[in-house]
């Protein structure tokens, strides 16, 4: 049962405008090449070849902010990155979202230390916290794959 | 060649600076004097026998609440010789200061600066004093002992909404 | 201070001293490069007085991921603690366990079975190899060659495949422990080892077929990044870096430990102390590593991988149900930790970046009183400045690709 059997002669389909949107957002969803620490190594290794995200449309890393609309906070935040984490996320264009990959950055891991904020979460809202010291290839891919699911069952009367 | 001979040669060149030698596991730590060492780092380096050519690490320690109260240990090795030393130097809790080695050996530079930053001793001579690791607005030196290691609570299933409640969550 | 507001931009008169008088009246110009720049490997912030596109001072401002390890070191026990030394240098988890383990076993004078002598070399090999694909990956990367990317990451996989088999994680394995290994390698383990080592020589063949006579990667590469072999030394250059400016100095040679003399290797040296000669030398080192895991794999005696001594090293779990003794060893360990003697040692080893040492205090208590990692990241950030001087700035991203650095190793 594909699109086309639904198109008919017209080459029309009807859905809802937020369906649409959604759909594009997620598919299409620009992560920023942000890697901080150990899990930006694990973060590569789900871009590279064998875990491959480019299945979800995300082969594209952006370095700059303007580009993407995704920020993966991949490894520990200093107090001294802090305020730059801040910036790059006040920089990127609505909308965006925000993945807190791995220990450190969703509550500091093994370091509660004077060095490391306890949470990226105190600096930037999160939407997705994944777990592991660090997570797993396939465990970003769940988080992304959570991240869709809550961006499809996003309404137009939100964004207004 | 063995681990004797580059300090009784150094105990021969400096006879007053030296305080003391000691040996641990084979490794050989010569205490000196703090106005000194650039001196002994010198002839460490140049003198034949010595060749003490590469500077592996320069480390302080706190040994609070003892009196000196910080070390700062320089880890020499002579690749001629393949041999190693570690020189030491012991410097007061009140406004330690020390020679800065970076004139005779580059290497130091970027270690004396974490030093400074972390354990706030002073090199004097060094080019470019300033913090490294830490923000340039940080207050306090991490490394001492008498700075907290900054602990937050943890956040367990019983105590959940109690901290919950104190954490600074960002907005929009 | 809270978190925001600590001012992180910079201002040229805080840089006063650092570049030239030039840029202070506008006539060349300061760029700030980083924190969050694809090309950094990391969160590496320099600050390039450039006239044209001709770096004239280079000024890194590191710190953006000091983690205070060492200070939440001294705060744990000292097995505690070799969790910790994962995560500094993360492309190499086990030499970083594999130096503290080394100081701790110095401090304490304990022994280590040959059995886990040889394994842990293994294991250290396929670390190096490890640690080199990334650095190979991202450095062709940064200079423009995309495929090698996904090529060495689809080669380290089977690596970190072979860390989960013995340890259960694929990059934070905290496997070595001070007196051998946390537990015996299954026997998966060395099917799965051979297997790489019939594998992987062709794939760095392959490798050096896209890349060694390549005419973009030879303008890249070569004559850019010099280095003098006095200066080196002088600056404190280790490992490939150093060897590229034809010093032969390797730790595993020099100062063996854990049986590393037990087996045949070459060190390979370069002339130029170029970009491309540390290439070429870490390329080579890879296939001295699978020569290192071959012999070691070949020769790989029997017997225990923990030392025997129940002062330090908790007893093995068959025998608690059967000796009194054994649960009050255990018991003592887990709950207080054990007691080295007062004393200070140095060790180093030769991690796939270079000299990495570590410097451990203790003063009897079960925490360790001073923990400190010479890593050689940090060694080699400080001389980049004198790398990169009068070169252009497309070169500077393969200056940095080349003394391979990880910004947790150089931060801390």
């Amino acid at each position: 049962m594909g699109l086309t059997s639904k198109l008919g002669n017209m080459g029309i389909v009807t859905t809802r405008l937020e369906d649409t949107v959604n759909w594009g957002r997620t598919n299409a969803m620009w992560p920023m090449l942000f890697g901080l620490a150990c899990c930006a190594i694990e973060m590569m290794s789900t871009q590279a070849a064998n875990y491959d995200l480019s299945r979800f449309g995300m082969e594209l890393m952006r370095p700059s902010p303007r580009q993407s609309d995704l920020m993966i906070v991949a490894g520990r935040v200093t107090r001294k990155m802090a305020p730059v984490l801040r910036q790059l996320y006040d920089q990127m264009p609505e909308p965006k979202w925000v993945i807190s990959m791995g220990d450190c950055a969703s509550c500091g891991g093994v370091f509660n230390n004077y060095a490391i904020v306890q949470g990226v979460d105190e600096i930037v809202p999160v939407d997705v916290y994944v777990a592991g010291c660090p997570p797993r290839p396939e465990q970003l891919i769940h988080g992304i794959v959570t991240l869709h699911e809550r961006i499809k069952q996003e309404r137009i009367v939100d964004w207004a | 060649m063995t681990e004797t001979g580059p300090v009784e040669m150094l105990h021969a060149a400096f006879p007053d600076t030296i305080q003391d030698v000691q040996t641990f596991r084979g490794d050989v730590t010569v205490v000196v004097d703090a106005a000194q060492i650039a001196k002994v780092c010198t002839h460490c380096r140049d003198t034949k026998g010595l060749d003490y050519n590469f500077l592996s690490d320069v480390t302080g320690i706190d040994y609070f609440p003892q009196e000196p109260r910080f070390g700062v240990a320089y880890h020499l090795y002579s690749m001629i010789h393949n041999h190693s030393l570690r020189l030491k130097v012991l410097l007061p809790g009140d406004a330690p200061e020390v020679q800065s080695v970076t004139p005779v050996f580059p290497a130091a530079n970027w270690q004396e600066r974490e030093i400074f930053d972390l354990l706030g001793i002073t090199f004097t001579g060094h080019p470019d004093l300033r913090r490294i690791l830490m923000p340039q607005g940080w207050d306090g030196h991490p490394l001492r002992k008498d700075y907290p290691l900054g602990y937050e609570t943890v956040q367990f299933s019983f105590n959940y909404d109690d901290v919950d409640k104190h954490k600074p969550y960002a907005k929009e | 201070m809270t978190i925001m507001e600590s001012r992180w931009e910079g201002n040229l008169e805080e840089l006063r001293g650092l570049v030239s008088d030039r840029a202070m009246t506008g006539e060349t110009m300061v760029l700030n490069m980083g924190p969050q720049h694809p090309s950094t490997h990391g969160v590496l912030r320099l600050m390039l007085e450039l006239d044209g596109e001709t770096i004239i001072n280079c000024v890194p401002d590191i710190g953006y991921l000091h983690t205070g390890i060492e200070k939440n070191m001294e705060a744990k026990k000292y097995e505690q603690a070799i969790t910790m030394t994962d995560r500094t240098d993360y492309l190499n988890p086990m030499g970083n366990n594999f130096a503290f383990c080394l100081a701790i076993e110095k401090l304490i004078d304990l022994d280590v079975p040959i059995r886990a002598q040889y394994l842990r070399v293994i294991l250290a090999e396929l670390t190096r190899i490890n640690s080199h694909l990334v650095w190979l990956g991202t450095h062709a990367l940064d200079i423009g060659a995309m495929s090698v990317f996904l090529y060495c990451f689809r080669e380290r996989e089977k690596l970190l495949d072979i860390f989960e088999i013995v340890s259960g994680q694929r990059m934070m394995s905290t496997y070595f422990r001070p007196g051998g290994l946390w537990r015996d390698v299954p026997d998966e383990f060395e099917p799965a080892v051979r297997d790489f080592l019939g594998y992987f020589p062709a794939k760095i063949d392959d490798y050096e077929k896209l890349l060694s006579n390549n005419p973009l990667w030879l303008d890249r590469t070569q004559g850019i990044g010099f280095i003098s072999t006095e200066d080196a030394i002088r600056l404190g250059c280790s490992g490939p870096t150093l060897r590229g400016s034809d010093v032969n100095w390797d730790i595993r040679k020099a100062l063996p430990y854990s049986s590393y003399d037990h087996f045949e290797f070459d060190v390979p040296l370069g002339k130029h102390g170029d970009v491309y000669d540390r290439y070429v030398i870490r390329m080579e080192e890879m296939r001295q590593s699978l020569h290192i895991v071959q012999q070691a794999l070949d020769r790989l005696p029997g017997g225990p991988t923990r030392s025997n001594n129940r002062k330090y090293v908790p007893p093995p779990r068959a025998e608690l149900g059967q000796s009194m003794e054994a649960v009050i060893h255990h018991f003592k360990l887990w709950t207080e930790g054990f007691r080295p003697p007062k004393g200070e040692v140095y060790v180093r080893l030769e991690s796939p970046r270079g000299e990495l040492g570590c410097f451990l205090a203790s003063d009897g208590s079960p925490r360790p009183w001073r923990v400190r990692f010479r890593t050689p990241s940090f060694v080699h950030l400080s001389v980049l400045p004198h790398m990169s001087q009068g070169y252009m700035i497309a070169d500077l991203v393969g200056i940095i690709g080349s003394i391979d650095i990880v910004l947790g190793d150089c931060d801390r």
